[in-house]
């Protein structure tokens, strides 16, 4: 989007500027509130939450929880801690992330610069893939996943995350690609450069920018998923989302809030940091998928 | 002749290309998503129980599903939820983009701070707001440590007004993206069009709601599309906030889907409730998706 700030023909009175001004930081405040919730109380003993001090800050300050929630927490049966689970995130998520993103590139290519006939309801159809209600494909999948081997794997989850990631991947590239100058690439082509010479040589230098939304945007989506995960994650291949979830959900012993939040924060954390070096491309990604590209 | 035999094949292998690197794309696509609509559409019409079955059984499922107490619960939630999110959504997206576009000093810091909880797992979004809201040890606790020892909220655990959480936490979320959408809206309107009317003394109010407003149709159009798409997908969010409680008082579409398939196995319900929510998506969808790739022609 467009956020260059510029000439607003509105005026507004001292009075008013006031009120805008307070509101605008109450709702900054109401944005911030649980975040600062997790924060001060992962690094609290348990007893001073317990105690109604949810909102202060820590009196006694302690790393312990986050400690416990990276390494010895109770997940399911095992006191592995999330640290095991983060790896299984991790595992999925490059494969996937990489994969989906050289395919909407390849994708918005060839559906911008190769058109042949019906190629746009050919993407329209893959665009609407990206909004089914993925309830729809689960029972299929589970199916899917067992003849080919992938059931209860990382493996498996890559694949799911790749195929439902395919829509908005290349959604980015063909937006970004529609605009590029087709003269330069029928100049190439009369020079004798074959396909993957124009792409490589020609549109692939100035990808740059619309790689990097789509990498963020499949990084967030995958990483945060939780549906596919609970649906196909064997025990061990859980993601971080699922074993989050294990953790905090957890009807037996005491409720340890503080490692919940210092669990929570963990979840967060790639995200959320990914967000604070590029959110500008994050923004740029949430705003293709919905707005004209 | 052997040369321009070949140099015809290196031609024909050239526009096959295009479309051989994008088979497997379309392969995939045709087989993990229309095909799998297929299948489950057809199971829908099943006796599938824990396994897939193709014992046809007409509309039993849907005919039972919609005799379930259970489903009408989550259907109920589903209206209270989507309206309310859509529109508290709508609202503060639009208020927030107003006045961000007030030249407010700022507005670099402003903006980040509003749109990072979309950066968030709805599954960390449910904690924090789980244990916040929570009156043993959240909001009603620290209001009786404050000294407000009548202070009462206990809505997460109240049956009737649990839903409610998961609106106020599907908010937090999603608001500030909406703000982002109307405030790209907001500043491709054109100043010229306001200075005249200011010329004319229309007054700040006149200036948005007669001639600013009514040109964020399409930021209106695309928020209520991707709101009522992400409303009729929540799950997560529930799952983590409540768990579909107390009782069923939160159970939606989507967590009703996922506990009729795999913990009470009735596929046959299952995949008739996952066809319906996905009849709802493409009612909405496929118009704004047609309309936006005709645009471009």
């Amino acid at each position: 989007m467009s956020v260059a700030s510029q000439d607003t023909a509105i005026r507004t009175g001292r009075i008013t500027r006031t009120l805008i001004y307070v509101v605008l930081i109450l709702f900054a405040l109401f944005y911030m509130l649980p975040l600062y919730v997790m924060l001060v109380n992962s690094v609290k003993p348990l007893s001073e939450i317990t105690g109604g001090g949810m909102m202060n800050l820590p009196e006694e300050f302690t790393l312990e929880p986050w400690f416990k929630a990276w390494s010895s927490a109770q997940i399911g049966v095992e006191p592995t801690g999330l640290a095991p689970y983060f790896w299984n995130s991790i595992k999925m998520v490059v494969p996937a992330v990489a994969v989906s993103t050289v395919l909407g590139a390849l994708n918005g290519y060839v559906l911008t610069k190769w058109r042949f006939k019906y190629d746009t309801i050919l993407f329209g159809l893959m665009l609407f893939a990206c909004f089914i209600p993925f309830q729809i494909v689960l029972i299929p999948m589970a199916r899917m996943l067992g003849l080919m081997g992938l059931a209860g794997t990382t493996w498996g989850l890559a694949l799911v995350h790749v195929v439902y990631g395919i829509g908005f991947t290349t959604l980015y590239f063909r937006n970004y690609y529609a605009v590029f100058p087709t003269e330069l690439i029928r100049a190439a082509q009369i020079d004798g450069a074959g396909f993957f010479q124009i792409f490589w040589r020609i549109l692939l230098p100035s990808s740059g920018p619309i790689a990097v939304v789509s990498i963020i945007w499949q990084f967030t989506n995958i990483w945060n998923d939780f549906l596919f995960g609970a649906s196909f994650a064997g025990a061990d291949s859980q993601p971080m989302t699922v074993a989050l979830n294990n953790l905090v959900q957890a009807s037996h012993g005491v409720k340890e809030y503080n490692v919940h939040f210092a669990g929570a924060i963990l979840a967060a954390t790639p995200t959320l940091l990914v967000y604070i070096v590029a959110g500008r491309y994050f923004v740029r990604g949430l705003m293709a998928g919905s707005v004209k590209g | 002749m052997a040369h321009s035999a070949n140099a015809d094949f290196k031609t024909r292998l050239q526009n096959w290309i295009p479309k051989l690197v994008l088979s497997p794309s379309v392969a995939m696509m045709l087989v993990f998503v229309y095909g799998f609509i297929l299948f489950s559409v057809y199971l829908s019409f099943t006796d599938s129980r824990l396994l897939p079955s193709f014992g046809w059984v007409g509309l039993e499922n849907y005919s039972k599903l919609w005799r379930l107490s259970h489903w009408e619960v989550s259907i109920k939630n589903m209206g209270i939820f989507a309206a309310l999110y859509i529109v508290i959504c709508t609202t503060i997206g639009l208020g927030l983009a107003i006045f961000l576009d007030q030249k407010i000093r700022g507005e670099g810091l402003l903006r980040p701070i509003y749109l990072y909880p979309m950066a968030l797992s709805f599954i960390v979004t449910g904690t924090a707001w789980k244990w916040f809201l929570d009156p043993g040890i959240g909001l009603e606790n620290v209001m009786h440590s404050w000294g407000w020892e009548s202070f009462e909220f206990r809505w997460i655990k109240d049956r009737n007004y649990a839903i409610y959480t998961v609106v106020l936490a599907a908010v937090w979320q999603t608001s500030g993206f909406v703000m982002a959408m109307f405030l790209a809206g907001l500043r491709g309107i054109d100043n010229e069009i306001l200075k005249a009317a200011q010329m004319d003394g229309a007054s700040n109010w006149n200036l948005y709601r007669r001639i600013i407003i009514p040109q964020l149709r399409p930021a209106f159009l695309s928020a209520f599309v991707i709101l009522s798409h992400l409303a009729i997908k929540t799950f997560d969010l529930v799952i983590a906030l409540t768990g579909g409680g107390p009782g069923r008082a939160t159970e939606l579409p989507a967590t009703f889907m996922y506990s009729y398939t795999f913990s009470r196995n009735q596929m046959g319900i299952g995949a008739a409730s996952a066809t319906i929510m996905l009849m709802t998506i493409a009612a909405i969808m496929i118009p704004y998706l047609y309309s936006e790739l005709r645009e471009k022609r």
